[in-house]
């Protein structure tokens, strides 16, 4: 115990000790897990094709509507197409968005960090400089003009979101290797000729773990949004994959006519989002407390 | 304060210049203009004038230093799809964007402010669990969404407010509503945290003791003092409620840059992308440099600060 105090005073905190299991946000983990399980199953169980044009079937309503029944239990589209098939569909677009964008940003962001705070002098500067330059364009007119020089899906939407969001995990990690550095067993690392790679893994990486975690989990339900803006306006997922954004993109033209067609991909939208953030709340409380201004 | 002033103001030009760079390079990358402006069978003597017309022949770098020289001139050429100055074009759509982007600050400070301090006052009373779950569910709900359902509810059913266009104040509501919702959340906090801690001073405790009626402490001694951490954020929020317009103006067919700038990316009009996304990025950076000066007349330590 003493010498654990003496070679590392930022404890690694012990993951599974501290993660009880009392007070876990059980309903946020159900969506979420339900969410995962339509992006892995979907395809095998769920009995509706989210692309099956049925005219005849157009503008169902939900089941519990006078006219609705519960071959659609959340109604069609103007294409007689089953809303809860193309909702099911559509998680995969969001798990997969979701997991490579936040893989991606979260490694680059944490690379430019560790590398801008523990090196320090014009490479930092030239870094702060970059991230200040790309914070200064709005974020939804940078995904404007890269998803419109790229070609628009999934791919795109991807890069687009990495590109936004590296500099915020950047940012977040310099500050945090601004003061790793200074501790004396980092400085002893380096005095002793440990190499900057070992470093980084064995005495950074470590340490800004749990930031990252809790970051990660809390641009999940920034990520699902950004995505479904982008599929909006025509400039993320493209028919005939589906996406809640595009799946309200094209209820917007007969809005008129189906209240469902907008709303309940909207409600997917929301609890994947609520979920996603209560958890990430949760485990910044558990696992990060100084974090709780961001 | 004057050298804090010139230091972060040539930060301001650096981040301009910066992001002047990467629009034009990005905005180059994204195809030829020539293919969208001629028809396809258009003579080869004809493209290659064009070309030269536009500058298109030039290499790269060459292309991108006319560009700052006449961006600095506010000469950003003409629109290819409008035959007029792109900076005019966009410059036109600015108040509309202005406006949009006040109405939804004050619509969210409005909503903010008074939940904000109810909150602190009766803590972990109703309106502070209501409050947190009202912004629970707004950092949840995409902007468009809650566009999308304003338009279903107050245009189609019950037919009180206009779906589209820019008019009178009855035009402005849901636009502003759709914009405003998502800060709204950050800004409770805000104003509930620097409330605690105004309401656990000294200041406020003498004036309890003094008999003070609660009313005038709560919203006169306490909330003066808890409205600064707010006040200096308010750039901040006017910034990304410029960012945010850019959906919003698409949903509510708002007149403002934004929806100038997403029409102008589809029909590949470079020079209305580029002076509309450089004028938000320029309106962006003024409004942080904003921040950081109040900042620093409020407290004087961050002036020290590199």
């Amino acid at each position: 115990m003493s010498d654990r105090a003496l070679s590392a005073p930022l404890p690694i905190p012990r993951l599974r000790a501290r993660l009880g299991l009392r007070g876990w946000p059980w309903l946020s983990l159900f969506i979420l897990g339900t969410v995962i399980a339509a992006a892995l199953l979907g395809d095998a169980l769920s009995p509706w094709d989210p692309n099956d044009i049925d005219l005849g079937a157009s503008f169902q309503p939900p089941f519990w509507m006078a006219t609705g029944a519960f071959t659609h239990p959340l109604g069609t589209d103007n294409l007689g197409r089953d809303i809860l098939g193309r909702i099911i569909a559509g998680a995969r677009v969001t798990v997969v968005v979701s997991l490579y964008a936040i893989l991606l940003s979260g490694a680059i962001g944490a690379l430019v960090g560790m590398v801008s705070g523990f090196f320090g002098r014009w490479i930092d500067t030239i870094i702060m400089r970059v991230v200040e330059i790309q914070n200064s364009i709005p974020a939804v007119a940078l995904a404007l003009i890269l998803a419109a020089v790229l070609r628009p899906g999934l791919n795109t939407v991807v890069i687009v979101i990495v590109l936004t969001y590296w500099s915020w995990y950047a940012r977040i990690v310099r500050g945090e290797v601004l003061s790793l550095k200074t501790l004396d067993y980092v400085a002893f690392a380096r005095t002793a000729g440990v190499s900057t790679p070992v470093i980084f893994r064995r005495h950074l990486l470590p340490n800004i773990m749990n930031t990252l975690l809790v970051l990660a989990t809390l641009q999940v339900g920034q990520v699902i949004i950004f995505e479904a803006s982008l599929s909006f306006l025509g400039l993320g997922i493209q028919q005939p994959d589906v996406s809640w954004g595009l799946m309200l993109s094209d209820a917007r033209q007969y809005i008129t006519n189906a209240w469902w067609a907008i709303t309940m991909p909207g409600i997917a939208i929301m609890l994947t989002c609520l979920s996603a953030n209560m958890f990430g709340d949760w485990l910044r409380d558990r696992l990060d407390p100084r974090m709780r201004q961001l | 304060m004057i050298g804090f002033l010139w230091r972060r103001l040539g930060h301001g030009l650096v981040s301009i210049i910066g992001a002047s760079l990467v629009i034009f390079i990005i905005s180059r990358l994204s195809g030829d203009p020539i293919s969208l402006l001629l028809p396809p069978d258009a003579p080869p003597k004809i493209i290659a004038a064009a070309r030269i017309q536009l500058g298109l022949d030039l290499p790269l770098w060459h292309q991108y230093l006319i560009f700052l020289t006449n961006a600095a001139h506010g000469d950003f050429g003409q629109s290819y799809r409008w035959q007029m100055p792109a900076l005019d074009l966009v410059l036109q759509r600015v108040p509309a964007t202005v406006e949009l982007a006040c109405a939804g600050l004050l619509f969210s400070v409005a909503l903010a402010v008074p939940l904000g301090v109810l909150s602190a006052v009766h803590r972990d009373g109703l309106i502070d669990l209501g409050g947190r779950l009202l912004a629970m569910l707004g950092q949840a709900m995409p902007n468009f969404w809650v566009g999308l359902l304003l338009i279903l509810l107050f245009s189609i059913y019950l037919d009180w407010l206009p779906a589209f266009g820019r008019g009178g104040i009855q035009h402005l509501i849901m636009p502003a509503v759709a914009l405003g919702w998502y800060p709204v959340a950050a800004q409770t906090r805000i104003v509930r945290s620097a409330m605690l801690d105004v309401l656990e001073s000294d200041h406020i405790r003498l004036s309890r003791a003094l008999g003070t009626p609660e009313w005038l402490i709560v919203w006169k001694y306490a909330f003066r003092n808890a409205a600064v951490p707010l006040l200096t954020m308010l750039g901040v929020y006017f910034a990304s409620m410029l960012s945010g317009a850019f959906i919003v103006e698409v949903i509510f067919a708002w007149p403002g840059i934004g929806r100038t700038v997403v029409e102008a990316v589809f029909s590949r009009d470079f020079p209305v992308v580029q002076a509309g996304v450089l004028l938000s990025s320029i309106l962006f950076v003024l409004a942080t440099l904003l921040v950081d000066i109040s900042y620093s007349l409020i407290d004087p330590r961050i002036r020290h600060e590199r």
